[in-house]
């Protein structure tokens, strides 16, 4: 559903922490691809597989990360709540969503038009030198929080789990 | 001084006057441990459980929050464990412990009843006082809740001396979670920000799921006046600590408790020897700015 509320999207960006830093006449640059939308809660953000034509920046609300598998159905890895952004495969080819996600709650976000971006990184150099960095730290800190995750740090020590103690 | 210490020339004891071998005394020898009854035994989790204990001479043992026992199961062993319970209620010492070992599993064993020997309070304790008038954040992930609960419970009863209170805490399933009732109750309370986020979901939990740092990067202090207490598996800490830092936090008001094996829990023996300090003594608690740089440090 596309919102209603008219606010200026270049201050909902000035004031989200990932565009924190970024000069005026750039988030007018990235605004001009955007728009803003709110997902009632349950609703399908992204689905694993489909093309991925745009990314999506939170506003409020919360959004889960999740993977489907026929034997544990719908796994959430994951929730996005506001300050978060969500999905980067609108940067990589052959662009399709690696995961899916679903609003938990009613969301509210900004939705960037990814062939537009796109259009608009390649045409301005330094914009994509200002943006891609905060892809990146995004990326590692997922991939840090994902490694966390796999560790498994709060389940019984090794040496337990191998003398069934526990 | 030592009363055997080695005596004066000249004042050597009478030939008549043989040193009588004294029984040892538990209320002041360390090494001793005092009898405590268990008096009621919860379990917690699948393999974590709580034992509410009184000491068989009556005397209470009091306790800073973030201290530690050394528990002796008769025949079995002695292990450090932090105590979990109320600093103000120090009648009924608290403990909670995972069973993942020798000892720990013959604890898992025993019934409402039954003896433990008490060594303690021993180690450092978390600075509650250092934090008053700012905001404070306590970080736990695990079984890390259980050394942070005397701390969580002093706050609360002074709660007017502090700013924000944040509680921020990491399970490994909804099913994991750790005293479970009193996380709700502080859910509840509107003068508290107490949050659970779970490494995996199961059974429908609609709560937030991902790793505790992600509820640090969410904000919601601040953090000029922030001082912050963490506990779990080192692995976590580090993380943890790493996260409070990048978000303003000073070295120097970030808490943590660490673990390493214990034997005499006095400083003597040097089983707990973590770079230049015991964490018998030294700690468990140790400020982050004096052992940042040993953190990362693999030691295998
Ligand atoms: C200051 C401090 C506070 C603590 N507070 C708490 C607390 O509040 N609650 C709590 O539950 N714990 C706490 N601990 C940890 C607790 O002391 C240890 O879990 C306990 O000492 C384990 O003793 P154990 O005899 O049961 O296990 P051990 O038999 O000594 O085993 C210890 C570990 O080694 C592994 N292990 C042992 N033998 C083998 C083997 N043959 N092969 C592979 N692995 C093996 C076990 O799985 C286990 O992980 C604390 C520790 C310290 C230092
Ligand atoms: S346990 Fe003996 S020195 Fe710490």
């Amino acid at each position: 559903m596309t919102d209603t509320v008219k606010e200026p999207i270049e201050r909902l960006l000035h004031n989200h922490p990932f565009f924190a830093g970024m000069e005026e006449p750039m988030l007018e640059k990235l605004a001009a691809c955007a728009t803003t939308r709110t997902y009632k809660a349950g609703h399908r953000v992204l689905k694993e597989g489909a093309c991925a034509d745009h990314f999506t920046v939170l506003l409020s609300g919360c959004v889960a990360v999740e993977v489907a598998t026929p034997e544990q159905g719908v796994t959430p890895l994951q929730t996005l709540h506001a300050g978060d952004i969500l999905g980067w495969s609108w940067l990589v080819a052959p662009y399709r969503w690696t995961f899916s996600a679903t609003a938990r709650e009613d969301t509210r976000a900004v939705i960037f038009d990814a062939p537009c971006l796109r259009r608009a990184l390649e045409a301005d150099h330094e914009l994509a030198y200002h943006l891609m960095p905060r892809f990146i730290g995004v990326m590692s800190e997922r991939l840090h929080s994902a490694r966390l995750q796999m560790l498994d740090l709060y389940g019984p020590p090794a040496g337990a789990r191998e003398r069934g103690l526990a | 001084m030592s009363t055997l210490a080695t005596p004066l020339k000249g004042h050597a004891p009478p030939p008549e006057a043989p040193h009588p071998a004294a029984a040892p005394d538990p209320a002041t020898d360390p090494m001793v441990p005092r009898p405590f009854r268990i008096v009621r035994v919860k379990k917690e989790l699948s393999d974590t459980f709580t034992f509410d204990l009184v000491a068989q001479d009556g005397a209470p043992l009091g306790f800073r929050p973030g201290q530690f026992n050394m528990l002796y199961v008769f025949g079995v062993g002695e292990v450090p464990i932090s105590i979990s319970g109320d600093p103000a209620v120090p009648e009924v010492l608290v403990h909670t412990t995972r069973a993942v070992g020798t000892v720990t599993r013959a604890m898992w064993a025993m019934k409402a009843g039954a003896t433990i020997g008490i060594r303690g309070p021993f180690g450092s304790a978390w600075p509650v006082e250092t934090a008053r008038g700012g905001d404070v954040v306590v970080v736990a992930g695990g079984i890390g809740l259980a050394p942070l609960r005397p701390l969580i419970h002093t706050l609360l009863n002074q709660r007017e001396s502090f700013n924000r209170v944040m509680i921020l805490y990491g399970a490994r399933t909804p099913e994991d979670i750790l005293y479970k009732t009193e996380v709700r109750a502080w859910r509840g309370r509107f003068d508290v920000s107490a949050q659970v986020t779970v490494d995996r979901a199961t059974g429908g939990w609609s709560g937030p799921v991902g790793v505790v740092t992600r509820l640090i990067n969410a904000g919601g202090f601040d953090a000029p006046s922030t001082t912050a207490f963490v506990c779990g598996p080192e692995v976590m800490m580090r993380a943890a600590c790493d996260a409070l830092t990048r978000k303003g936090v000073a070295r120097g008001k970030v808490w943590l408790s660490m673990e390493r094996n214990m034997k005499c829990a006095l400083g003597f023996c040097g089983h707990c020897q973590w770079g230049g300090a015991f964490v018998c003594k030294d700690g468990p608690v140790f400020n982050y700015a004096a052992v940042a740089d040993r953190l990362p440090v693999a030691e295998y």
